[in-house]
């Protein structure tokens, strides 16, 4: 059964380091764990101010932020491609086709995600603390870093959770990135390729890879939760 | 530092007509009906009542965490550059750091070198009890020494005056003898004490004065024994012989 030759073909690219496999891999984690940086950088400022001062459109906002964690990457990945293209307002900048596009195109898709997250568990941290914290002479500004300290375990497991969803998705990468051999293609949109082209051991080798690493990050997130939670309650 | 270092007081605290409503304009609900009262430097202070009398609200009002619907609020003696008052919640919110860490947490805020403000936690949680515990996190405390690392953080900021909102309320016998003790020992250390509860064995142990509020008003005002002997308003005997529902 050809399935189960590429299955034992996909182990072997695995387990004997196929370079090109691995550069696939490096590279994927490579724009993904950038995004996170940016859209982390980005997000939990948005995060927190929503969560700590009122003024007129917040409501709209948050119901934004929460909409927008559902986008779909094709979408904004059709965006940053008007944008990045040569007659787009950022033309000039000439990345579309790069690595820098895809990073650019996953911070766009995630910031929301790790902003609506991060305002959600910092809201709740400041019902809790507020009376507190003023007391002791927190003003609402000071309260950001203590909140975003306090909050800490569960604002990495929102940092993961864009992480996993940067990592997992394809339309964004492919429409901006262009799926270019050596330079801008990534696991997912190797794995689409290669499947349509019927190197099956390839994709599956890679999805492995692929779904390993985003079990990976889920237990993290799990584990770090609850030895937090152990440790500081 | 407190009154023991002999300098002059921001009390007396001057309430003037003090009013508090909150809910939307179409369901107003008026907590506070125009409160006028002094709380000056010495005696403590036990605000007595039922449940939903207002004292709580009195207490935030006096500590600046609400603001008054009307009337006002004002330190009528020497100020500095200090806030002169801190509170206890009945709640205490731990932060999600050590023992230690919480008790310098306002410290921190107030600008005090870490130096200064390990020996200051140092020194309190010693006074509160709790020195074995500094390295621990706060959260894993059980509520009694959750609550007396409350007392040691607000007694770290030397406070002139000791806000408390039933801080009892959630303890067993037990921590609540220790918790009373340490309210004692800011007393005698020269801080003013507020508080309030609804449990008369605790007003008993621990007021010198009692306000009696039932119903967002203030009925009484009255040295402990006094009160306690011969209330002169109805409801505070009521409340005393356990029929004003607590």
């Amino acid at each position: 059964m050809p399935e189960r030759d590429a299955l034992s073909t996909a182990v072997a690219l695995i387990a004997g380091a196929d370079p090109a496999l691995w550069s696939i891999v490096g590279l994927s984690l490579a724009v993904s764990l950038s995004a996170v940086v940016f859209a982390s950088l980005i997000g939990l400022p948005i995060g927190a101010a929503l969560a700590l001062f009122r003024f007129p459109g917040r409501g709209a906002l948050v119901t934004l932020f929460n909409g927008m964690m559902g986008l779909p990457p094709v979408v904004v990945g059709l965006v940053v491609y008007l944008l990045l293209s040569r007659a787009g307002p950022l033309g000039d900048l000439g990345i579309l086709f790069t690595p820098g596009a895809m990073v650019i195109a996953q911070t766009l898709l995630i910031f929301p995600i790790i902003a609506a997250l991060a305002r959600q568990t910092i809201e709740d941290a400041w019902h809790e603390y507020e009376e507190q914290i003023r007391s002791l002479g927190a003003t609402p500004r000071r309260s950001i870093p203590t909140l975003l300290w306090d909050t800490r375990f569960s604002l990495a497991t929102a940092v993961l959770a864009g992480l996993g969803r940067a990592s997992a998705e394809v339309g964004a990468v492919m429409i901006v990135g262009g799926n270019i051999e050596g330079l801008t293609r990534v696991m997912t949109t190797s794995i689409a390729l290669e499947t349509s082209k019927g190197d099956l051991p390839l994709a599956l080798g890679l999805g492995i890879v692929l779904i390993a690493l985003i079990v990976l990050i889920n237990a993290l997130a799990h584990a770090m939760k609850a030895v937090a939670q152990a440790r500081y309650g | 530092m407190s009154a023991m270092h002999g300098h002059a007081s921001p009390l007396p605290l001057v309430l003037s007509d003090v009013w508090f409503a909150t809910g939307p304009a179409r369901a107003r609900v008026t907590i506070l009906h125009g409160i006028s009262l002094a709380l000056e430097a010495g005696p403590r202070t036990v605000i007595l009542g039922p449940n939903g009398a207002g004292k709580s609200v009195l207490l935030r009002l006096c500590h600046g965490l609400l603001r008054p619907s009307a009337g006002t609020i004002a330190w009528r003696g020497r100020r500095n550059a200090r806030r002169p008052d801190a509170m206890v919640f009945q709640r205490p919110v731990m932060l999600r750091r050590s023992v230690r860490g919480n008790v310098e947490y306002g410290l921190k805020l107030a600008g005090i070198g870490r130096a200064e403000r390990r020996r200051i936690a140092g020194e309190r949680l010693e006074a509160v009890g709790l020195a074995h515990l500094a390295g621990r996190a706060a959260r894993r405390l059980s509520g009694g020494e959750q609550q007396r690392v409350a007392l040691a953080r607000a007694w770290a900021l030397d406070p002139e005056v000791l806000f408390l909102d039933e801080p009892t309320a959630n303890l067993d016998p037990t921590a609540t003898r220790m918790v009373e003790a340490i309210v004692l020992a800011m007393h005698k250390a020269g801080t003013k004490i507020v508080m309030t509860t609804h449990d008369l064995g605790q007003a008993h142990r621990l007021a010198d004065e009692i306000l009696f509020m039932h119903r967002g008003r203030i009925v009484e005002r009255a040295p402990a024994a006094e009160f306690f002997a011969a209330p002169k308003s109805p409801e505070a005997a009521a409340f005393i012989r356990g029929e004003l529902p607590v």
